[in-house]
């Protein structure tokens, strides 16, 4: 009798009790073999990368996290909705798992999508400490497939991260193989004429800048799933199938332009976030972000993946095919892209005296020749446009930028145009198929998370850096020097990110989401790491909706540590828990 | 009575909300907040030298540093070993603080102390050391002696790049001296000139990259005279064979 009571009892718990997960992650000290190299690095259960782990959105989820490495560890669960305390970032979120302890993470899962998760500490990530993660809505998705493949990309260098950071140091070109030679310029002599080929070498002497300074760290083999490209990472299918791939960049530095010639991809998520399908030939992946898109090849033959970096100095390599051990063509690396001075654009703060231009002539740069017509750019209005007003668009008269004819300047600009991108700069990417590449103005909410309304204030973060030093920053300032970023809980921030260096950031806000601002209003896509290139100005908003404090920085594993990174703290707010309605009565450290 | 509970409340309020900021008050203690401290060991030059005058010589040219972006501890060390009389003609180790004073530049000050065949020197150093326009690697360094002579050095380096692997580069060092010192063969003016031309090869990525070259030393003015009177050479070319190491 009372057992079947309590049979009972447990009966109407089963629910509940059903959606609770516990997960077990060793962190260990794995051998990881590319291919082209074998090193000692970072993994999760015995291998780099680490598992899959398939949540369940309403899910309750455990994780022990048993750290096997002689030093702190973490685990950050990249772009998930949680309490501060489960971030995973030491010193920020918690004290990090001392060596040989088990941590254990709870939280509630309240979203669904791909992500991932990777060591907080040091240079783990970069040395392998990353594994995917993919959740289940609790509805049906808005889109039909028959399979799914995680994809995850990686740029594994055969030298350990600390060396790398420390040569970067020591010689920011330490790792540059793509530089401008005596050949190119003579090439450049006979196709521009002596003197324009030399007045464009001054120039960018001038600046002490580099236009082929496009990819830090070279000398990596592009993994997809652990494999290297003679691994040859395969996903099977049937022919007529609709396969969903959850592509994700956990590189340490490399953008990837991702293609699987013959096949037309749907992009239906962004970031874990569903978007309106657009179909692309090929999309640039920022490290960090995660893309979703839906294949359906028809025919009984092997496809490639194939994701070249977007500096071409290296590429990972895997293949769709109907049966193990099929093949498909690999394409050639295209050429490596070289910036022009468009996305110099907006480096105040060097030395354009010189170049007979004032500082207000180059600010502003960015943007403010754009071309306003034409459909790539409708709706773009507020986007990504500096305001006209404003006081960095004074100056704008190019007739005193003497050196700057942008006439006879080689603007190795390809003449694609993507809003996010400087007018006339050399980084916009084009489709190898000739077809359609994917832009962040693409990009727009399946469904709105958040009521759109009026930003309660707005933030400047400019990017910045010392290329000669390897020093980067924001505002100018280094995370070791820096006051952190206080928010008020309840509030709607604007952050505008104002790109000073020569180099793409992935910016990445723990704990909220990035509202990316594309001109789309309340389908603005809502990301978790955003990208933002040279020379131009991105704006993105925050519901402040998690008290707590987080980390805010670049995603590029180099320019993180040394110091364009960030702490936010959000003040007030529920005195328990956060939007997910958890309590939060841990206070990190707990074991 | 209702007063007091409101206040009795807000209490209650106040408190767990400092609770929540005591929570929100943990400091990095990650060792992210500290600054980055990095070392490095270079020798820009680690040759072998013949003359025209049939002359041997090892010779170094190097440093090495630990420290932050801010503030640098870098040993400099240059030598020339006469391998045939086993002597040092050229002894020079320094110990200098560096730090940033602009985008592209930094200052050093420290010590220099001079230990070749024959007397020794101690100097104090007051340089800058960057990147000028159209990538000149500048190093220029102002000596004061423990004899109270007064010289300044000035180093540049250009570097030419055949391919992504096989660097050309062009070195010029000058020294010059505001007053004479007889004894260790220093004659007021321009002193002396190096001027060097290297042809490396990056072998194994910028760590080891071996080279073959020329370099042409000349002494000038008293300095010459000094060295014509002790029977040395005013002139010398070289051919050079050595390696480039950075780790």
């Amino acid at each position: 009798m009372t057992r079947s009571l309590m049979a009972g009892v447990l009966g109407l718990l089963m629910p509940a009790l059903a959606l609770a997960g516990e997960y077990n992650i060793s962190v260990d000290r794995v051998i990881i073999d590319t291919g082209d190299f074998v090193k000692e690095g970072i993994g999760y259960n015995g291998s780099s990368p680490g598992p899959v782990l398939r949540f369940k959105e309403g899910e309750e989820v455990t994780i022990n996290v048993t750290n096997n490495l002689d030093e702190t560890t973490s685990i950050h669960w990249h772009g998930l909705i949680l309490p501060f305390d489960q971030d995973g970032v030491p010193g920020i979120s918690f004290a990090g798992i001392p060596a040989g302890e088990t941590f254990t993470y709870t939280f509630p899962v309240v979203q669904s999508g791909t992500y991932w998760f990777h060591s907080h500490s040091g240079f783990q990530e970069p040395n392998g400490a990353y594994g995917s993660i993919v959740i289940e809505p609790k509805g049906r998705e808005p889109f039909r497939y028959d399979r799914e493949y995680v994809v995850q990309l990686t740029d594994k260098h055969p030298h350990d991260a600390g060396r790398i950071m420390r040569n970067l140091k020591m010689m920011p070109d330490y790792y540059n193989r793509k530089q401008q030679t005596v050949g190119d310029f003579f090439s450049d002599v006979s196709e521009h004429g002596f003197m324009t080929a030399l007045s464009d070498r001054m120039a960018w002497g001038d600046m002490r800048m580099m236009k082929a300074d496009v990819e830090d760290v070279q000398g990596f083999t592009g993994l997809i799933n652990g494999k290297g490209p003679d691994q040859n990472w395969t996903g099977l299918f049937e022919p007529g199938e609709r396969i969903r791939l959850r592509f994700i960049n956990s590189s340490a530095m490399a953008y990837f332009d991702v293609r699987i010639p013959g096949l037309q991809m749907t992009v239906v998520q962004a970031d874990g976030n569903n978007v309106q399908p657009v179909n692309v030939d090929e999309f640039r992946i920022g490290v960090a972000e995660t893309y979703d898109v839906i294949v359906r090849p028809r025919t009984d033959e092997a496809f490639t993946i194939f994701a070249e970096s977007m500096g071409r100095s290296g590429y990972a390599r895997a293949t769709l095919a109907p049966r193990e051990g099929m093949e498909g063509p690999v394409p050639e690396l295209r050429d490596a892209p070289l910036l022009t001075m468009a996305d110099m654009g907006g480096m105040h703060g060097m030395d354009h005296g010189s170049m007979g231009m004032g500082e207000d002539g180059m600010s502003g740069m960015d943007h403010g020749d754009m071309d306003m017509g034409g459909d790539s750019m409708s709706g773009m209005d507020h986007g990504v446009m500096p305001e006209q007003e404003e006081p960095a668009m004074a100056g704008m008269d190019h007739s005193n930028m003497a050196g700057m004819d942008h006439g006879s300047m080689m603007m190795s600009g390809n003449g694609a145009e993507d809003p996010f991108y400087a007018k006339g700069s050399g980084l916009v990417p084009t489709a190898a198929s000739g077809g359609k590449f994917l832009s962040y103005a693409d990009l727009k909410a399946q469904k709105p998370l958040y009521e759109d309304r009026e930003p309660t204030r707005e933030i400047e973060l400019r990017l910045t850096g010392n290329m000669e030093r390897y020093s980067w920053s924001i505002n100018g300032i280094k995370y070791e020097d820096a006051d952190a970023i206080k928010l008020q809980y309840g509030e709607r921030v604007r952050f505008k990110f104002v790109n000073e260096t020569m180099m793409t950031h992935p910016m990445h806000l723990h704990g909220m989401w990035s509202i990316l601002d594309t001109g789309a209003g309340k389908w603005n896509p809502v990301k978790h790491t955003i990208s933002v290139q040279p020379g131009t100005t991105v704006y993105m908003e925050t519901e402040v909706d998690a008290p707590g404090q987080w980390a805010f920085h670049c995603h590029l594993s180099y320019h993180a540590a040394s110091g364009m990174f960030r702490k936010v703290i959000v003040e007030g707010g529920p005195e328990q828990g956060n939007t997910a309605g958890v309590e939060q009565e841990r206070v990190g450290g707990d074991v | 009575m209702n007063n007091l509970k409101l206040s009795a409340l807000m209490l209650a309020v106040a408190l767990s909300a400092s609770q929540v900021m005591a929570s929100d008050m943990r400091l990095d203690d990650s060792g992210r907040k500290d600054a980055l401290r990095l070392w490095g060991v270079q020798f820009e030059e680690l040759e072998y030298r013949y003359s025209d005058d049939d002359e041997e010589l090892g010779v170094w040219n190097g440093d090495a540093f630990y420290g932050t972006d801010e503030l640098k501890l870098r040993w400099l060390g240059k030598g020339e070993y006469a391998i045939e009389e086993q002597a040092y003609e050229t002894l020079e180790n320094q110990l200098v603080l560096q730090t940033p004073i602009s985008t592209f530049f930094d200052a050093k000050a420290g010590v220099r102390f001079d230990t070749p065949e024959g007397p020794d020197r101690t100097y104090g150093v007051l340089g800058i050391t960057g990147l000028a326009p159209q990538w000149f690697e500048v190093d220029a360094n102002l000596y004061v002696s423990d004899e109270g002579d007064t010289s300044a050095g000035l180093d540049a380096e250009y570097e030419l790049l055949l391919t992504n692997h096989l660097i050309l580069s062009a070195a010029l060092d000058a020294t010059v001296a505001f007053s004479e010192d007889e004894e260790i063969g220093v004659g007021k003016g321009l002193v002396s000139t190096e001027t060097g031309l290297r042809l490396r090869y990056d072998l194994i990525d910028r760590a080891i990259s071996p080279y073959i070259g020329v370099v042409h030393e000349r002494k000038y003015g008293d300095t010459a005279d000094f060295a014509r009177a002790e029977g040395g050479s005013t002139e010398d070319w070289f051919a050079v064979i050595g390696t480039r190491i950075a780790f």
